[in-house]
């Protein structure tokens, strides 16, 4: 599948890229065959040794042929390692898949931003397919991508911890336990949307990523309230907390109906689609009403 | 002060409440009893509308994915469930 590989070799250092290429930065790729024999006596002591010693030089000529020999062996070991890694990561989840989720750039950025705060002058909401593939996300503006979720989850936890030092009630396991609450309700969240769709027989092409990335949407506009809330105090919060949640929901539902509601049903239209298209839009709607719930109950404790 | 402190960790969920509740839910789906309960619930449909060509209703898709999770989870709530009990009584 050529696409998502077009995606990731043209997009940015973002992403998964970036520590199995530093490795190859650091350890010189001469993996000889014959140190695999040694066994995993002193891994730790090995691996100590050829960090520092390529960190400090560039060259890999080391006078040494004990530093050098360790030098071999440390990087056959991380080339090891890092083929373990990706073996059991991709039983898991195709990481092709995932590199899809994070084909982007700046200007798909600053499109997508703006339509989640202001959605309501965006006409053409249909993803666009290119040879049964949906498009990258730089090249289509409708597509959902992980970028913005990832940075918003992660910004929002930088700003709650800034919220909460501005009132004095900072610390460590205060951060922690804000991170972890808000990713518990993201994964109740896609559970409850799998489970829901799963039950209701509605084959529609969401995949959980596809899900991971429409309820990780709503932290831009957590963000954007919790600023509010903080330069203009409880007014502005509740300003910016009505804003942000019409124009959340008003995404939500535009997106999702695309999705939920032109999904392709089986063959027998007459019997089973009496009660479908309404509990299609009770899914919508459900989406949708849930996330003004979830961003006051997530931030009002930073701002008061 | 002390008011303000306490209301962030109201409704706080860890990493480790999420464990213990699905591990609790599933363990739930998994001692349900076949005989008394679910063929009662179950055979209505089985007889019923098999759904091959149609979707099947909700009550087809519930019974499917209760059977489904218990076969696949009986060997892995074993584990699951002696690692907890022997973590529980080592660190309480």
């Amino acid at each position: 599948m050529d696409l998502p590989h077009h995606g990731y070799r043209a997009s940015k250092q973002r992403g998964r890229g970036t520590p199995t290429g530093g490795e190859s930065m650091l350890f010189d790729d001469t993996s000889a065959s014959g140190m695999n024999t040694q066994g995993y006596y002193t891994p730790g002591y090995s691996m100590a040794g050829p960090q520092n010693d390529t960190q400090a030089g560039v060259s890999n000529l080391f006078a040494d042929p004990m530093a050098n020999a360790a030098v071999m062996y440390g990087s056959s070991l991380a080339n090891q390692g890092k083929d373990m890694v990706n073996k059991e990561i991709s039983r898991f989840m195709s990481v092709n898949k995932l590199k899809y989720f994070f084909a982007v750039d700046t200007k798909y950025v600053m499109k997508k931003l703006m339509i989640l705060m202001f959605p309501y002058t965006h006409q053409d909401w249909e993803v666009r397919y290119h040879r049964d593939t949906p498009l990258t996300p730089r090249q289509d503006v409708n597509a959902p991508d992980l970028y913005i979720p990832t940075m918003a989850f992660i910004t929002y936890i930088l700003l709650a911890g800034m919220a909460l030092g501005i009132q004095k009630r900072f610390s460590p396991e205060v951060l922690g336990l804000c991170a972890s609450t808000a990713l518990v309700w993201v994964i109740i969240e896609v559970l409850v949307m799998l489970l829901s769709l799963y039950l209701l027989t509605v084959h529609s092409d969401l995949s959980t990523f596809d899900l991971i990335a429409y309820s990780g949407y709503k932290y831009v506009g957590m963000i954007f309230t919790v600023l509010c809330g903080l330069l203009f105090g409880s007014d502005g919060y509740f300003v910016a907390l009505a804003w942000s949640s019409c124009a959340l929901m008003f995404f939500i539902v535009r997106s999702l109906k695309m999705k939920i509601l032109t999904s392709l049903t089986s063959d027998s239209m007459s019997t089973s689609s009496s009660a479908k298209p309404q509990m299609r839009m009770y899914i919508t709607m459900a989406t949708a009403l849930f996330q003004p719930v979830i961003i006051y109950w997530l931030t009002s404790h930073l701002v008061r | 002060v002390a008011l303000r402190g306490r209301k962030v960790a109201s409704m706080a969920f860890t990493l480790y409440s999420l464990i213990q509740t699905a591990i609790l839910c599933t363990n739930a789906i998994a001692v349900l009893h076949e005989e008394r309960f679910l063929s009662k619930i179950g055979s209505g449909v089985d007889h019923g509308v098999s759904g091959f060509g149609d979707d099947p209703g909700i009550k087809a898709q519930v019974l499917n994915l209760i059977r489904s999770v218990r076969i696949i989870m009986r060997v892995p709530l074993i584990i699951v469930n002696s690692a907890s009990i022997v973590l529980l009584l080592l660190f309480g």
